[in-house]
């Protein structure tokens, strides 16, 4: 057992992260928040995406894939979440493979996320093909200004939890990590009282448990890819969702009243945190399937 | 990333196994747990099983008496003796667990060899002389004085908490050889010492628990005696001796406790099926969460052990604190949803898991609190600036 990362590993993740600096950076990301209307989808992005093998990544060589596997995905998706990079990129990487263009990053698939009350699908007008049944779907005033969403009526409880769950979970894993080296990059630099905000031990102890939530729902996540298995996926994404969701609103609130801007990119990381956990399992379905399975 | 056993992993897992199966049933019955010395006799009788069928410090360095086995091989031995039911380190904990593994990094030949083979055997049992009366987080403004009368120190103070001091033959003693002062910060005038529990001079007085039971005591020393050979590390020098035996402390104490922790939630959801509380959503979804807990904290565990095994250091990296954080917590959790499984019945002393119950609130105090273990994840792994 080497429950560590491989060289090829490290270097895959650190590859994208760089990928990403260089084309989807925080300038880059705050020009893609509009303050009305739906954001469009850079599609040369998604093309260089592609290129770079990020759709292709588990399609097999023989396919003109990069032939890795899903530990290797989720540590991609982990530095897409990272980033808040917006689209339905889930759906297209599921899809990469099946549908033409896919893995290239030409054509943009996405999916309606099932619920009891309702699905949801993100990115409906942007999409170029569509898996699940869309009719009578309406546009919502999305929460996240970089996830456009629609609503589709009825209950279409979707299947248990899968390989979308656990891409989703690692979105989020990276976007904890993210918030948490946000916070306390801030509370590094911003004084008060005569010294920086983290020498106070209630903004410290919010920082430590942001770092302890990332670092267990990182094993779970990490985990989940590793087996595969429906039940430790299930697990891992309550733990991301949590991991996202609250350490987006605790780094909103070391950041003070600059957390409750618009400027700071705080809230883009909690609002698309409450659009991933609102798509895929929900932690109360999470909850009783791991009940049911005890 | 790689999850699954090597074939040498998994043969030592099967022998292991068929090991355990073999000797449990031979045990005696476990004493009362208000039985001091019939809990040291049992908890040492199993000790020497495991020493004489080659189980004994596993992962000890060779040369100390260990086998050097892999950090995976002594994971594999927590889970399985765990899961078998085997009795769990007990009176032997610090001499295994801390006392023992800090003596093997940091004391002489002679030293490993006088210390080392009783612990691994089970003829000697260690306690922990850190905690003072003044100096629990604060445990370096402690003031416990030693100083050399020729070749002997000459040791006079208290300590506070000190876990199985009733049945131990040894303590690891902090004192203090150097006075506090402008030149000399409060980190700089502690010495680690092995200190035999039978010297004269030494005054036991059990402290009662909130769970009833006498296990830890307050330890009173009047000029009490400790060869000088028997300081690890140099004089002054125990602070960072200390932090060694920390991590030991807060890096491998729990994990065979997260194999229990998931048995015992198995037996949580069983019982509430039996007695109808399964109808409850809330109860139902809160074990939920807490399968999702523990099992993460197992994968933690394998993460850290895999860490340290490719370090190669032995001594367990830092996130042994962001694990004890979480799991203390959890564990308290646990024992909370369990008193709602039982109902009524969780007021009742007789039940297990009443009893777990009251144990488990130590969990965040023990060992470092929680509020003292945020600020070490703060300060050492996030790099966030101490307080003035
Ligand atoms: C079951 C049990 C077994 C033990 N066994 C041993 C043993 O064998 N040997 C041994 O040496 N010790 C032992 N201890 C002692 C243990 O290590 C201490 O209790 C612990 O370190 C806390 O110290 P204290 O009790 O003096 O609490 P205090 O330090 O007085 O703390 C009281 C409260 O103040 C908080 N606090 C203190 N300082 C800070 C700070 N800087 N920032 C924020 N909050 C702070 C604490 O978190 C706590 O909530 C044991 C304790 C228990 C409960």
């Amino acid at each position: 057992m080497d429950f560590q990362l491989t060289e090829d590993q490290r270097a895959l993740k650190a590859g994208l992260r760089e990928l990403l600096e260089g084309r989807f950076d925080g300038a880059a990301l705050r020009d893609a928040v509009v303050d009305s209307g739906a954001p469009s989808l850079d599609r040369a992005l998604w093309r260089e995406l592609g290129d770079a093998g990020f759709f292709s990544l588990r399609v097999p060589e023989e396919e003109g894939g990069v032939g890795l596997g899903l530990p290797e995905a989720v540590l991609v998706f982990e530095e897409a979440g990272r980033a808040l990079l917006p689209g339905p990129l889930v759906a297209t990487f599921l899809a990469a493979g099946d549908v033409t263009g896919a893995a290239q990053g030409a054509t943009v698939v996405t999916a309606v996320s099932g619920g009891l009350d309702g699905g949801l699908v993100p990115w409906l007008d942007e999409a170029d093909v569509v898996h699940g049944d869309v009719s009578g779907a309406v546009p919502l005033r999305s929460v996240d200004p970089l996830t456009p969403l629609h609503r589709v009526p009825g209950a279409c409880e979707g299947p248990a939890a899968g390989e979308a769950d656990l891409l989703i979970a690692a979105e989020q894993l990276g976007s904890a990590g993210r918030t948490c080296e946000m916070a306390v990059r801030y509370a590094r630099e911003r004084t008060q009282f005569g010294q920086p905000i983290g020498a106070f031990q209630a903004v410290k102890h919010l920082c430590a448990q942001m770092l302890v939530r990332t670092e267990v729902a990182r094993a779970a996540v990490y985990a989940a890819s590793i087996t595969g298995d429906g039940t430790d996926i299930t697990a891992a994404k309550l733990l991301a969702d949590e991991a996202a969701v609250r350490g987006a609103r605790d780094c909103l609130q070391v950041h003070g009243g600059m957390g409750f801007t618009w400027e700071a990119d705080v809230h883009l990381h909690l609002k698309r945190a409450w659009v991933r956990a609102g798509l895929g399992q929900s932690a109360a379905r999470a909850e009783e399937e791991l009940a049911a399975a005890l | 990333m790689d999850l699954t056993y090597t074939q040498e992993e998994e043969s030592f897992r099967a022998g292991l196994r068929e090991w355990l199966s073999r000797t449990l049933p031979q045990l005696p019955p476990r004493p009362d747990p208000l039985d001091w010395p019939g809990r040291r006799a049992y908890d040492m009788g199993w000790q020497r099983r495991l020493y004489d069928a080659g189980y004994a410090g596993l992962h000890w360095p060779v040369d100390a008496g260990g086998r050097g086995a892999t950090p995976t091989q002594h994971l594999i031995f927590l889970e399985e003796t765990e899961k078998a039911g085997a009795p769990y380190v007990g009176a032997n904990f610090v001499g295994l667990l801390h006392a023992g593994p800090t003596i093997a990094s940091e004391g002489t030949p002679e030293q490993r060899a006088r210390w080392l083979p009783p612990v691994l055997r089970g003829d000697e049992v260690w306690c922990q002389g850190f905690s003072e009366p003044d100096a629990g987080s604060d445990l370096a403004s402690l003031r416990t004085r030693a100083w050399r009368d020729g070749d002997d120190y000459v040791v006079s103070g208290s300590k506070i908490w000190t876990s199985h001091a009733e049945v131990a033959d040894w303590c690891e003693l902090l004192v203090r050889t150097t006075p506090v002062s402008e030149d000399v910060p409060k980190h700089r005038g502690i010495t680690w010492l092995a200190m035999p529990m039978d010297a004269p001079g030494i005054t036991v007085r059990p402290l009662r628990t909130l769970a009833g039971s006498t296990e830890f005591a307050e330890v009173f020393l009047d000029e009490v005696r400790v060869p000088a050979a028997n300081r690890v590390g140099a004089e002054n020098d125990g602070w960072r001796v200390t932090m060694v035996t920390l991590s030991y402390e807060r890096g491998t104490a729990f994990v065979g406790e997260v194999v229990a922790c998931r048995r015992v939630l198995g037996d949580l959801a069983r019982e509430a099926r039996k007695n109808g509380r399964w109808d409850d959503a809330v109860l139902r979804r809160r074990l939920g969460r807490l399968s999702a807990e523990f099992g993460a904290l197992w994968r933690l565990t394998q993460w850290n052990v895999s860490e340290s095994q490719r370090s190669g250091s032995g001594v367990p990296g830092i996130g042994g604190s962001v694990f004890k954080l979480r799991y203390s917590h959890a564990r308290q959790e646990l024992y909370e949803a369990a008193s709602e499984v039982l109902g009524p019945g969780a007021l009742d002393l007789g039940h297990e898991w009443t009893l777990d119950r009251l144990s488990s609130l130590s969990y965040t105090i023990a060992a470092g609190t929680s509020q003292i273990q945020q600020n070490i994840v703060a300060e050492r792994i996030l790099g966030l600036p101490k307080g003035r």
